[in-house]
């Protein structure tokens, strides 16, 4: 060890024994002496008044312990739920922020809106009794569409917002756009829905609580993200707890994808609940109800235009999007249509001028809020089918109208507010065109209408903006939260590590990755390393994890830690060897006096630290433990070139996925086997978006109507291809290990790469997501689309 | 009203007097506090609650436990060798980074190990058709496709 | 799930006794549908009989005219019996692609047929084999036992026992999934017999159906462009989010087409 390092290697993850041998540990794999089971009555309707509750009936069904609703919250002066960011809408006025009850108030608002909590001693006895709580309801119409929403005579979701309307942000110069479109040679336009989401984590959403009257403290299981801001949203706004007498615990997390960042009624019922029983008490969804109450994604109606010059050249963008929020907003819904959106919007190229305007409005549908991707996979089908179009309709090559306008000097300042500080958006282009054999496309083509199918490719070279987030840029844009990062590393006596991240894993392999930065950095064996995380006991502080940031940023607090864990093992050094400290160098797992043999290996620095017999008492304190904050100079900028290949069965409007290609670009890469997996998982749930997956609420009913895998379409095996995969490095220029993030772009790049190749193999200019069956041999009728012979 | 129900899991007789209306894997998860067969749906479409069944793949999920009366059951927690060796086909997702989150890792390996031996030597297409009874949201698939062609090339 | 009385069927009799007394009754064959709507609590039996452990339900018998298997028998048999296989190739990649391979596992023949679920594939098979239902009562054909949606000809208190199926000249079955589900959006089951050609479609209308024209079609030529312009009326089928029914009527074209070219392979 030493002479190879682990960065960069594809290391075979340390979390995986436990996972194989069915040792994980879930929050609902959790059962506490004395516990008790939540169910909760939900709405059946999509709005309506409470008239009335009757709980005498179920009280009295077995093994009940206790029924709570919102009176009873109200009663202890619980809050509501807060949003994380405050949106200030284009007149200057703060965005509407109606209440979010924990439990139903006077009236709900979405098919599973949560009306009372129903604990008994078993599960079973639990939906038993919530069946017999009597909800008598005075139903109102309701609305689910954002289109819909901004009506005049659009049923009211909350009274404060009597349009509906959440905020009207805008974002750009809207004259200088005005007057390049006024002058442009060419115009595309392009009108379409982004396709509502639900995150569909397979390990549902679960919350355990437990109080113990012996010190006033609560401890809370959780299926999070982020645990620290979970207890801080909950005892700072909700509960009005003190913070230190709460613990979070995010165990193993069954995957998150976003919906499980949020800060959701159940915990905080949980954690409520706990105490007044006195005993532990368990809620783990149902996916039926994971369905109708995670917070879901996406879920917008766009107007995109593209103003050209003759040449191709990209002068202006204009954009007008609305937003469905859902019935409340969710922890961080403000700022994915807004901040997380129009700042994308100019993708890899120069486009001069920028101008987006986002109306975000209530409707009687579950919260929206992020998912795998979060506002940049919308940015970007945006753009990408902007430009694939206007390279259509002006009959240039896709390919060559992206060079031309691909952004080559760095940094650059975007006119939506980013500075990219490093990129290279013609090497991930041409690699993606050799990999996918762009060259032999025709000959494919031919041979597939041979065979009486239909090819198409399509191209999309997105950004993100990852590494959220420098904390003033973010709150200056309205975060209510810093959103640094904080590391701890714990050398022990005999030299081994024990490292407490606020950075929260829940699939990404953080005990592995973190702990290859941890090995190299002091020339230690990765078997001497070991990642705490998820235990606000344990951890320091933390924000957790989304946006692609947690080695951007996680990691970088581990490598401030890790240089001050090196500094004063320089200091202690120094005095071992009986020389200066500035002649001191740490290397290979040794601090060495310059220029000569004479060393000590880091365990021995280690107990010397935490022994100090022969130590430098006046100078230094014993021990050996470091913690550090990292906040972010910027964002980081990956980006990357998806192609995609399908073939059309017209006869069906079967689209089979025949090839996928994604060479991206994330900077420096820890471990390129976890940086496959990422990818890997970001595709399927963009081509999922692309073509399996449409959440659809009945407009009438406000009923959800994929409500569960018989009808919500999650891709399977065989729904997707084997995937090839590149990268290309251009280094971040701004945290310490070069790192970019990758958790999203293959959601963020897929959705527009596929649908371009749809397009491309049907001749039309646009289909909407998800490309169905049946949508697609819609396509196809109407257009009189026939297998060529 | 309840009832005795008994079988075999993991090697081990186990009994326990239940309601009659409880599924298999309540039984397996809050009676044998044996949790790694999960339950990620209600609808039995997902398959991380995926046994062995008398050498079968089964989702416990949509069935009584009192089906299972008598039974020899293998859950994840039963296919590692005892002194905790990797199956073949657990190495092979090890290998090939077959899982991420690990939740629907258990059912995903019963489920592959059955694949495997119905179809001894699978191509990468009867594998993706044959893996239909589980969902996976991290991996894509990919390497699970992956894990389980080099698994079945080996002789456990 | 509610709460309901269990017992383990000694017999079919046995069975059949508890269920012609109480109409709230539900025999239990492998349970994957059954199970699955009680879970949701769609389903409210007062008493469940398990036939699990009737060995003499379970089996596949073949002859040279005949294959008859046992109503308990698991689709993942019956796909890999090599009997099946040989004797009826269409009849074993049936069940080969029902639901999935834990269900596979699970399902029964017996089950799926008394379920009559309007996407099951076995109706298209057993209708389009004109095969023969047995149960504890009597023999039942093909033809009369499908009655509509989730509806048979079992009377109270009868029970299937075994499935006979003749074996055909040339038969051959497409199914074009729901992408969610995986049930049959349409799936079409041809097959052609010393007695003329049937073609049996499920999952396209309440109740599994045969197309007249197309077997005439077929029974003057058996070649895939005879049934490609023949349009089933769109006005009784399924419509729903996956496809409305004018879609279905376009798929029961596109599948039948497809499944005389599999039968001519």
């Amino acid at each position: 060890m030493g002479a190879t390092p682990y960065i960069g290697a594809a290391i075979k993850r340390k979390e995986d024994y436990r996972f194989l041998v069915g040792a994980g540990n879930y929050t609902d794999d959790i059962a506490l002496p004395g516990q008790t089971y939540a169910c909760f009555v939900r709405s059946p309707h999509a709005h309506a008044k409470i008239k009335a509750i009757r709980k005498d009936k179920a009280l009295k069904a077995p093994g009940v312990v206790a029924i709570f609703t919102g009176d009873d919250l109200a009663e202890a002066k619980v809050n509501g739920l807060p949003c994380g960011w405050l949106i200030t809408d284009v007149n200057g006025q703060p965005m509407k922020e109606p209440p979010h009850p924990c439990l139903a108030q006077g009236k709900v608002r979405h098919v599973g809106d949560q009306v009372a909590v129903v604990i008994a001693e078993s599960t079973q006895q639990a939906k038993d009794a919530a069946e017999m709580v009597q909800v008598d309801y005075d139903v109102l119409p309701a609305v689910v569409r954002a289109g819909e929403a901004r009506k005049k005579g659009a049923p009211v979701v909350h009274d404060i917002a009597p349009d509906n309307i959440c905020y009207i942000w805008g974002l750009g110069d809207k004259a200088a756009v005005d007057k390049a479109f006024s002058s442009a040679a060419h115009v595309t336009t392009l009108e379409f829905i982004n396709n509502r989401l639900i995150p569909n984590a397979i390990e549902p959403r679960a919350a355990n609580a437990t109080y113990s009257r012996a010190d006033d403290s609560y401890t809370l299981y959780v299926a999070s993200q982020n645990p620290h801001v979970e207890r801080l949203l909950m005892t700072a706004f909700v509960l009005g707890l003190p913070e230190h007498k709460v613990r979070v615990v995010a165990p193993d997390v069954g995957g998150g994808f976003g919906s499980k960042i949020y800060l959701y009624a159940e915990d905080v019922v949980m954690t409520w609940a706990t105490k007044k029983i006195n005993r532990p008490v368990k809620w783990t969804a149902e996916r039926s109800e994971s369905f109708v109450s995670d917070a879901h994604g996406r879920d917008h109606v766009t107007k995109a235009e593209l103003a050209l010059d003759a040449s191709g050249k990209f002068l202006a963008m204009r954009v007008t999007t609305t937003a469905n929020m859902g019935a409340y907003l969710s922890t961080f819904a403000s700022c994915i249509p807004t901040i997380l959106y129009a700042t994308l919007l100019a993708g890899q190229y120069t486009t001069p001028a920028i101008y987006a305007e986002v109306t975000a409005v209530f409707t009687n549908t579950a919260p929206v809020d992020a998912y795998r991707g979060a506002g940049r996979p919308e940015a970007t089908y945006v753009v990408e089918r902007l430009v694939e179009t206007a390279a259509r309709e002006m009959k240039m090559n896709p390919v060559e109208i992206r060079r031309r306008n691909f952004i080559t000097s760095f940094p650059y300042q975007t006119p939506v507010a980013l500075l990219y500080d490093t990129g290279n958006y013609e090497a991930t282009l041409a690699e993606s065109l050799k990999v996918a054999d762009v060259a032999g496309f025709s000959a494919r083509k031919a041979d597939a209408a041979r065979r009486g199918k239909l090819r198409g490719l399509g191209y999309s070279c997105y950004i993100e903006a990852c590494g959220i987030a420098p904390s003033n840029v973010a709150g200056a844009l309205g975060a209510r939260a810093g959103l640094f990062e904080a590391g701890e590393v714990r050398v022990h006596p005999t030299g081994k590590v024990t490292v407490f991240t606020g950075s929260h894993s829940h699939g990404q392999g953080h005990e592995t990755t973190f702990a290859q930065v941890v090995a190299d950095r002091l020339g230690i064996p990765m078997d001497d390393v070991d990642i705490v995380h998820g235990d606000t006991s344990k951890v320091l502080f933390g924000m957790g994890t989304y946006g692609s940031r947690s080695i951007a940023v996680g990691g970088a607090a581990i490598v401030k830690a890790l240089d001050k864990v090196v500094a004063k093992g320089k200091k202690i050094a120094a005095h071992l060897l009986e020389a200066a400290e500035a002649d001191i160098e740490f290397k290979d797992g040794a601090f060495v006096v310059k220029g000569t043999d004479k060393k000590k290996a880091f365990a021995e620095v280690s107990l010397a630290a935490y022994v100090p017999h022969n130590y430098p008492l006046d100078k230094l304190e014993p021990g050996l433990n470091e913690n550090a904050f990292y906040d972010p100079a910027n964002f980081t900028f990956p980006a990357g070139s998806h192609i995609c290949e399908v073939e059309v069965d017209p006869d069906t409007g079967t689209v089979k996925v025949v090839n996928f290609t994604a060479v991206d670009d994330f900077g420096k890469i820890i471990n390129p086997m976890i940086v496959e997996g990422q990818v890997h998982g970001g595709l399927t749930q963009g081509i999922g978006q692309a073509l399996t997956e449409g959440c659809h609420y009945d407009p009438q009913s406000g009923q959800l109507v994929t409500g569960s895998y018989l009808d919500y379409c999650m891709p399977r095996a065989d729904d997707v291809p084997a995937y090839k995969v590149g990268t290309k490095e251009t280094p971040c220029t701004h945290n310490p290990l070069g790192v970019k993030g990758c958790g999203e772009a293959g959601a963020i790049g897929a959705p527009a790469a596929l649908i371009n190749a749809i397009t491309d193999a049907l001749g039309v200019k646009d289909i909407e997501m998800p490309a169905t069956p049946q949508r697609v041999w819609r396509v196809c009728q109407e257009n009189r689309i026939k297998a060529a012979a | 009203m309840t009832v005795k129900v008994s079988m075999t899991v993991n090697g081990k007789a186990v009994g326990a007097e239940v309601e009659e209306r409880t599924l298999l894997v309540s039984f397996i998860r809050d009676n044998l506090r044996l949790t790694g067969t999960h339950v990620g749906c209600d609808t039995a479409q997902c398959g991380a609650c995926t046994i062995m069944l008398n050498g079968r793949a089964v989702k416990c999920c949509n069935m009584l436990a009192m089906q299972a009366e008598g039974a020899d059951i293998v859950t994840i927690e039963g296919i590692a060798k005892a002194d905790g060796t990797l199956h073949p086909m657990q190495e092979a997702f090890r290998q090939h980074h077959g899982l991420q989150c690990g939740f629907c890792t258990p059912g995903m390996v019963i489920s592959a190990i059955d694949l495997v031996k119905t179809f001894p030597n699978p191509t990468e297409e009867q594998i993706r058709e044959q893996l239909d009874g589980n969902l996976c949201r991290c991996t894509g698939y990919h390497n699970i496709v992956k894990a389980i062609k080099a698994a079945s090339t080996v002789r456990s | 799930m509610y709460s309901f009385k269990y017992q383990k069927a000694k017999s079919v009799d046995d069975a059949a006794k508890v269920i012609s007394k109480n109409a709230d009754a539900k025999v239990l064959a492998g349970g994957q549908s059954l199970v699955a709507a009680m879970k949701l609590r769609l389903a409210h039996p007062t008493d469940i009989v398990d036939l699990g452990t009737i060995r003499e339900l379970s089996g596949i018998k073949a002859d040279k005219s005949a294959v008859t298997i046992g109503a308990m028998t698991r689709h993942a048999e019956v796909a890999a019996s090599a009997e099946v296989k040989k004797a009826i190739p269409a009849l074993a990649a049936l069940a080969g692609g029902i639901g999935d391979r834990q269900v596979r596992n699970m399902g029964t023949i017996g089950g799926s047929l008394a379920n009559n679920d309007p996407a099951a594939d076995y109706p298209a098979g057993v209708l389009g084999l004109a095969a023969t239902i047995i149960t504890n009562k009597r023999k039942i054909s093909a033809d009369e036992f499908f009655k509509g949606l989730y509806e048979t000809a079992l009377a109270q208190g009868e029970i299937i026992t075994a499935v006979s199926f003749p074996v055909p000249k040339r038969a051959a079955y497409t199914k074009f999934k729901n992408p969610a589900s995986r049930y049959a959006i349409v799936g079409v089951f041809v097959a052609e017999s010393g007695s003329g050609v049937r073609v049996a479609v499920t999952g396209a209308g309440p109740c599994v159906f045969r197309v007249p024209e197309m077997e005439k079609a077929l029974a003057a030529k058996f070649a895939p462009e005879s049934v490609a312009n023949i349009k089933v009326p769109d006005k009784n089928l399924n419509s729903d989010l996956h496809a409305k029914a004018d879609y279905r009527a376009h798929l029961i074209t596109v599948m039948a087409r497809r499944a005389v070219e599999a039968a001519l392979k």
